[in-house]
């Protein structure tokens, strides 16, 4: 307990400091109260994961306290409608991801709100990159086999994934529509169910996040056939790429992003999109996303400018994947 | 298993420390604050609470949060016997004979029993997390969904069991719970199904909010029929131990509630909430006099007890060995040591030993904390009793909002189980249970999901599922519980036709 003493005391004295220095002038400037950042997932999950650390230094440079708010529901939607619709102050900002700002508008038809419209981009947090893996008796050594194998046989493979409109699901979309694959899609609730099915054996092959599944490959529980990243990553050196892998059209990442909403003045979303930037920069939290096996290394989305094109081509991206698939509605 | 000694050995020395103690201690009080207050559950908390953990030691934050879910457990228990809600979805069994000696002037006694049965069960749960942590997991991952389907219906075989009064109506609620665990976007498709295009249903309907609903504000509503003369006050406390006789009675129900409790805990689908379901029926079963149940029988709260905490222990097994989480607080432990850099599975053991034997230890401590906790304090929850009913109601009422506010951050779902309240004091106007609709809630959407699974895995063959060994197994189990719920309604209903 005293070491959380120590620390608080240690994010009390700039606050003090900020404050007595803000008293002089006649205006406070952003921020004067604490933030609120909406997750739009439960806490735990790898979006809630990268939100906290990417906040926690935030809020050391801004001087206010980040406060993570987690509004889960209808694949994340549920907390970016509430984030869209709340005051363009810069108090309320949300951790966007590939699924709330890109494939949803395939997803749900009815969807309220327009990623490429309804935000002010604030820049690309982390991404974690997509893995495919199989039960480890997979009758594959590598992924050119794998993606034979699975070409062949597919009416007869079990695929899992974690409920339509998951990243699991999405990805797995675009990893079965390359290869005109058509196995049976067997639905979980949650990756971690799926996963244990898939250490068990009774299902083939799932595409999950990688910080999910480090800790089974490593434990040689399930084998991995490539990350969908054109460079390894350093959380597992030892998986090859889709690209050396023989499939480099899989290129997809999870990625996570911070959102305001439309209306922020410009002098805001540059103070945020700084201590953003500032983040990711800095030692320790780049650590601390690399060891979840986080990718940092779109350094262009980091900016409101490159964010935003990121969603337009994302949203593009996947609208045309899950129509032919005949997942979009 | 011959590593057990230094391993544990290990383990103490870590918990031990005086630092990790505090932690333990702070931990089990939160927790059974927050267990006490209903509505605000170990999920809410949990979340509330990760961020001061961010400057602790990765051993000693675990510690804490795993304090803060026994805690809970316990302090679910404690408003399931003093206001007839249960704070968890484990202590809903509790509500059915805890709070029936609640009524009859032994909450003291109902407490009392729950705390030292949740103790040995939680230091036998201890012992056997472990010793079997590893191997057991090899068990566990022979369900699969037909498996699961199978324990599934099973479960609710025992709800059919368990109920008090008819069967018709116990069935009848318990399909209804079913039906209403059908609600929200179906996970195959997308497709929503009874929402009536109202957004807040999507994600269909919370535990937290149709358990409020159907029985914390239902039971308020049905106290306040009573015109402020709640039978409980006026009755005096009794005694905060129990008897020679209570202990004499309650020890068999431990320990059985115990073995129960921690086996079905292991199973990675959520298995520990059918522990003390499946220990209230075997009670209730080879009991001498079963109509003593729902009146108050002390075995009634000994035994599901026991088994809620050792599933509340056992659960860890599958997250600390596999590092795949069974349940919503397991998952949250999983970002919480995500967070502390330590990504649980497989090699959590041999990597970080301290830590795994560490949190395996400071288990018993935490449970050696409950009992010093809560033993002094059963009298200050009974005084709650003592209360007049118009100032209590109030208060249960907000912080029941407050609670069922906090799971998901959202307005609708207080309106909603303010909708359920309405429902269920219907339901207990007409005389129908509603435990069994609760069941039916928790296992339905649980047994819809794991059928369609095993049947897309055998391509739509039905014969998958009876065929495997384990699932035929809970088939007929679940076959022969249900004759045995009609046959003594046979045959009372003989002896009455005798007696005319």
């Amino acid at each position: 307990m005293t070491r959380t003493a120590r620390i608080s005391w240690k994010l009390l004295l700039p606050l003090t400091a900020a404050a007595v220095l803000s008293a002089g002038v006649a205006r406070a400037a952003y921020p004067e109260r604490p933030i609120t950042m909406i997750v739009p997932f439960a806490a735990g999950g790898p979006t809630d994961v990268v939100a906290r650390i990417v906040a926690e230094n935030m809020s050391r440079t801004l001087g206010q306290q980040i406060v993570v708010e987690n509004v889960a529901g209808a694949g994340g939607t549920t907390g970016i409608l509430r984030g869209a619709q709340s005051a363009p102050d810069g108090y309320t900002i949300m951790m966007g991801h590939m699924g709330t700002h890109g494939a949803a508008p395939a997803v749900y038809p009815e969807l309220k709100y327009d990623p490429t419209k309804d935000f002010a981009p604030i820049g690309l947090a982390a991404g974690t990159p997509i893995l495919v893996v199989a039960r480890k008796d997979f009758p594959a050594k590598d992924l050119k086999e794998f993606v034979a194998y699975v070409k062949a046989n597919s009416e007869k493979l079990n695929e899992a994934h974690a409920g339509v409109g998951s990243v699991s699901f999405t990805t797995c979309s675009l990893f079965n529509s390359l290869l005109g694959a058509n196995p049976t899609r067997v639905v979980y609730r949650g990756t971690g169910p799926a996963l244990n099915d898939l250490v068990a054996g009774q299902v083939d092959y799932m595409c999950d996040q990688i910080v999910n599944l480090v800790p089974q490959i490593q434990a040689g529980t399930i084998r991995a056939y490539g990350v969908a990243l054109p460079a390894r990553s350093p959380a597992l050196p030892e998986v090859p790429t889709t690209v050396e892998g023989g499939l480099p059209e899989f290129q997809v990442s999870a990625w996570n992003a911070v959102f305001a909403p439309k209306g922020t003045p410009p002098e805001i979303v540059k103070k945020l999109s700084d201590a953003l930037r500032k983040a990711l920069a800095d030692e320790g939290t780049r650590k601390r996303l690399l060891d979840l096996g986080g990718d940092v290394s779109n350094v262009a989305a980091q900016t409101p400018e490159g964010l935003q094109k990121l969603v337009e081509s994302e949203v593009a991206r996947w609208n045309k994947v899950l129509k032919a698939t005949g997942q979009a509605k | 298993m011959s590593d057990l000694v230094p391993n544990l050995a290990l383990g103490f020395s870590v918990a031990f420390s005086a630092q990790n103690v505090l932690l333990a201690f702070t931990g089990c009080l939160v927790g059974t604050l927050i267990g006490v207050l209903p509505g605000v559950g170990p999920i809410a908390t949990i979340t509330m609470l990760l961020p001061v953990t961010f400057g602790m030691e990765p051993t000693g934050a675990i510690i804490m949060l795993a304090g803060i879910y026994y805690g809970a457990q316990y302090g679910g228990s404690t408003t399931a016997i003093l206001v007839n809600i249960p704070g968890e979805v484990t202590s809903v069994i509790t509500t059915l004979d805890g709070h029936e000696m609640a009524r009859q002037g032994r909450a003291g006694v109902a407490l009392g029993v729950a705390a030292i049965g949740s103790f040995f069960a939680g230091t036998f749960a201890t012992l056997v997390v472990a010793a079997l942590a590893a191997p057991l997991v090899r068990v566990a991952l022979l369900f699969g969904p037909a498996e699961y389907f199978a324990l599934m219906v099973a479960g609710l075989a025992f709800a059919v069991v368990l109920a008090r009064g008819s069967v018709p109506k116990a069935i009848a609620m318990i399909l209804v719970g079913v039906l209403l665990s059908s609600v929200g976007t179906d996970l195959e498709t997308g497709v929503e199904r009874m929402t009536f295009g109202w957004a807040p249903l999507s994600d269909g309907i919370d535990f937290a909010v149709l358990a409020m609903g159907v029985f914390g504000f239902a039971e308020v509503l049905r106290n306040l029929d009573v015109n402020e003369r709640r039978d409980v006050v006026k009755k005096p406390i009794g005694r905060l131990l129990p008897t020679r006789d209570d202990l004499r009675r309650s020890v068999a129900p431990i320990l059985r509630g115990s073995l129960l409790g921690a086996a079905l805990g292991i199973l990675p689908g959520n298995g520990a909430v059918l522990g003390p379901f499946a220990s209230y029926t075997l009670e209730k079963r080879i009991a001498k006099d079963p109509s003593r149940f729902g009146r108050g029988a002390i075995e009634g709260v000994a035994g599901p007890e026991s088994a809620n905490n050792a599933g509340a222990q056992t659960a860890f097994i599958p997250l600390l060995s596999l590092g795949i989480p069974p349940n919503a607080v397991m998952a949250l432990m999983v970002g919480a040591m995500t967070i502390h850099g330590i990504v649980p599975g497989p090699l959590v053991m041999t990597k970080n030993p301290s830590l795994f034997w560490g949190v395996i230890a400071s288990m018993w401590i935490g449970n050696l904390m409950l009992l010093v906790i809560n033993l002094p304090m059963v009298g200050i929850w009974v005084r709650f009793l003592e209360v007049p009913y118009r100032l209590l109601f109030p208060a249960i009422l907000l912080f029941s909002c407050i609670g069922i506010y906090s799971v998901n951050n959202s307005v609708s779902d207080v309106f909603l189980s303010a909708g359920f309240a309405v429902a269920g004091y219907a339901l207990l106007k007409l005389g129908f249970e509603t435990a069994p609709l609760l069941l039916g809630f928790v296992l339905g959407r649980l047994m819809e999901e794991n059928m369609r699974r095993a049947l897309a895995i055998a391509r739509g063959d039905l014969a998958h599922i009876v065929q495997r060994p384990i699932s035929a197994a809970f088939l007929a189990l679940a076959v022969i519980v249900i004759a045995m719920a009609i046959l003594p309604a046979v045959r009372k209903r003989r002896e009455e036709v005798f007696v005319e």
